[in-house]
């Protein structure tokens, strides 16, 4: 019962975005996919979500993905996309409704305003989509989301919600509330897979990172283990600091010890 | 956390007692257009007359059956096709400004049927045999169907479609259809260019049974394979890649939505000539009344498209009687300022 990447490998034309990386994602846990901008984190995703052709081998709860339909999958699966457009003046909860539809829980009605609560916006319900807020479309679509996977685990299989950046035009506080969304999904047996650009909120909220560099995982593990000075300073060719406050054992980042400056270490 | 106050707003029940709204106007529609013509001949004196129980007179037997009702059939047909045909075109390009009229669709079927009247007979005999009244509605289907194909390709390009690419590549189609057209025309003896001034002329007043019979099957497949598309449809609104994700197979919806427009709208325009704008009117004032929902938008089209056509067709009859205004005046004089006003007023959805 796992989220495994085998070999992952992708081209966009001759260009190899992904040199084969492997990983492992465990249901209970939140796993997050860091590095830099063109490090091919979003490619990762893309190929764990079957959106682009790949070679290589991705399990979901020991199911070959490439063998699966595409309404198991949904049953199985939530995507949360970097950004969402939406063609039609649908309603924010008939948005969350499309959700609902597709996965299990299709026969509970009252799920995509309890969604929709969670993630602070049951007010928001009736107005159209169009009128939202960047940072409010993207919580409107971690609600579809999570209203597609309502249950953490179901049938005693984990349930996966797989995120591109979903905290990427949020505020500080709404960056916290739904990185506390997904830990108490893997809190309750289900498992996350997040792509994320902010270090200190990985070093806070997940269990395990990936860190990729030029289509290539460069580390994978505990975030004490992996956020550190050398690992980093590689990744993302500046000389990053990494602190740790000192009663916890998180690790955070500070820019304003960074420099530009190119680490001998990673030319 | 916010507590939940708002009561969501439910449209799609709305929407579903829009079908039986529009399932009564389309009967009052349709008895509007058995009652009015340019004959004296209307639809009550005829049902006073069965009620005593008097026979009809042949005039009165010809122009209903053999004039207003297939006529009627037609326009119900046609007006469905046409509205179920833009509303599937508009979820599958995400723009509700796609309709086969304007993208070059219709006159790629249009194309085909004109291939089909000027060289028709060249064919096998085998294929004439075995298409029989068929050949012209099939053959503006699989021009209707390589349009929309090649339209879809040149625009869509990672799941997204380019709206601006899409109406320009509408116009070159429409400008290269048109020209291969011309040369059709050009070539065709007197009898086929006859046939084809009448078909051209976008009208409903060529209508028999026998037309009706070469149509219909055609529509009533594209017009159900369409109403199965809802909520592929609705998914396809959040783009291609999230459409899979929720679980849509869409490649398979895709493939359904372009044979089925192609289907209904190669079929109304193989026996109406160019109709336009039901396609875009109709869903359009639809999702003002009733929301983008899909699963109820396709069927509420069909209803209202009808209503739509049938009306413009009373209209067309009447305006000028004896004579009559071909009835694609009409649609494009009531349709044409609904589109600029979708321009004008929703420029934030024209943009996506």
């Amino acid at each position: 019962m796992s989220l495994t990447a085998n070999n992952i490998r992708v081209s966009y034309g001759k260009r190899e975005a992904l040199r084969g990386v492997s990983l492992t994602a465990l249901p209970g846990e939140v796993t997050a996919i860091v590095g830099p901008n063109g490090s091919g984190k979003s490619t990762l995703l893309g190929a764990i979500t079957a959106s682009l052709p790949f070679h290589g081998r991705v399990g979901l709860n020991g199911r070959d993905i490439g063998t699966l339909k595409p309404w198991d999958l949904a049953a199985q699966r939530a995507v949360l996309p970097q950004a969402s457009r939406l063609a039609f003046p649908f309603t924010v909860v008939e948005v969350v409704r499309l959700g609902l539809q597709s996965g299990t829980a299709g026969d509970r009605p009252e799920v995509p305003m309890q969604a929709l609560a969670r993630v602070g916006l049951a007010h928001y319900a009736n107005r159209t989509f169009q009128e939202l807020s960047g940072g409010e479309a993207q919580r409107v679509m971690l609600a579809r989301v999570l209203a597609q996977v309502w249950a953490p685990v179901e049938h005693g299989e984990p349930r996966w919600l797989l995120l591109d950046e979903p905290v990427s035009s949020l505020d500080i506080g709404h960056q916290l509330q739904v990185m506390e969304i997904l830990r108490d999904f893997a809190r309750a047996g289900g498992g996350v897979v997040a792509v994320m650009h902010d270090l200190n909120l990985t070093a806070l909220s997940a269990d395990r990172v990936a860190v990729l560099a030029e289509g290539q995982r460069l580390a994978f593990g505990a975030p004490g283990e992996v956020l550190t000075d050398d690992i980093l300073s590689r990744a993302y060719g500046c000389a990053l600091r990494v602190s740790a406050p000192p009663p916890e054992t998180i690790p955070y980042i500070l820019p304003h010890a960074a420099s530009a400056q190119k680490e001998p270490a990673c030319v | 956390m916010t507590e939940i106050d708002a009561v969501p707003r439910d449209r799609l029940s709305h929407a579903r007692t829009w079908h039986w709204i529009l399932a009564g106007a389309l009967a009052l529609a349709c008895i509007a257009s058995l009652q009015v013509g340019a004959t004296d001949v209307a639809l009550s004196t005829m049902l006073a007359k069965l009620a005593k129980g008097e026979a009809l007179s042949q005039m009165e037997r010809v122009v209903l059956f053999d004039i207003r009702l297939p006529r009627l059939v037609m326009g119900v047909l046609v007006g469905a096709a046409l509205a179920v045909s833009g509303a599937a075109m508009q979820g599958l390009f995400r723009n509700p400004l796609a309709d086969p009229g304007i993208v070059g669709v219709g006159a790629g079927a249009g194309l085909g049927a004109i291939l089909a009247i000027v060289l028709g007979a060249l064919l096998p005999v085998w294929m004439i045999d075995l298409t029989g009244n068929q050949l012209v509605p099939f053959a503006a289907f699989l021009g209707g169907w390589g349009s929309t194909l090649l339209l879809y390709r040149v625009s869509t390009r990672h799941g997204r479609t380019s709206v601006a690419t899409m109406l320009l590549a509408g116009i070159a189609l429409g400008a290269l259809a048109g020209a291969l057209s011309g040369i059709l025309v050009y070539i065709a003896d007197d009898r086929q260019l006859r046939d084809l001034t009448f078909w051209g002329l976008g009208s409903l007043a060529g209508a028999s049974w026998a037309k009706v019979l070469s149509a219909g099957p055609l529509i009533l497949l594209s017009i159900s394979a369409a109403l199965m598309l809802g909520r592929g449809l609705n998914g396809l609104a959040l783009g291609e890649a999230t459409a899979a994700h929720i679980g849509i197979d869409v490649q398979r919806m895709k493939s359904i939505a372009i044979l089925a427009v192609a289907g209904a709208t190669g079929a109304a325009v193989a026996v109406s000539g160019g109709i336009g704008f039901i396609g875009i009117v109709v869903p359009h004032l639809l999702r003002l009344a009733s929301g983008p929902d899909h699963r109820t938008l396709l069927l509420n089209s069909a209803l209202l498209g009808a209503i739509l056509l049938i009306l413009a067709d009373v209209i067309a009859r009447v305006v000028i009687a004896p004579a009559e205004l071909p009835i694609g005046i009409v649609t494009a004089v009531l349709g044409a300022p609904v589109f600029l006003w979708i321009l004008l007023k929703r420029r934030g959805l024209v943009e996506l």
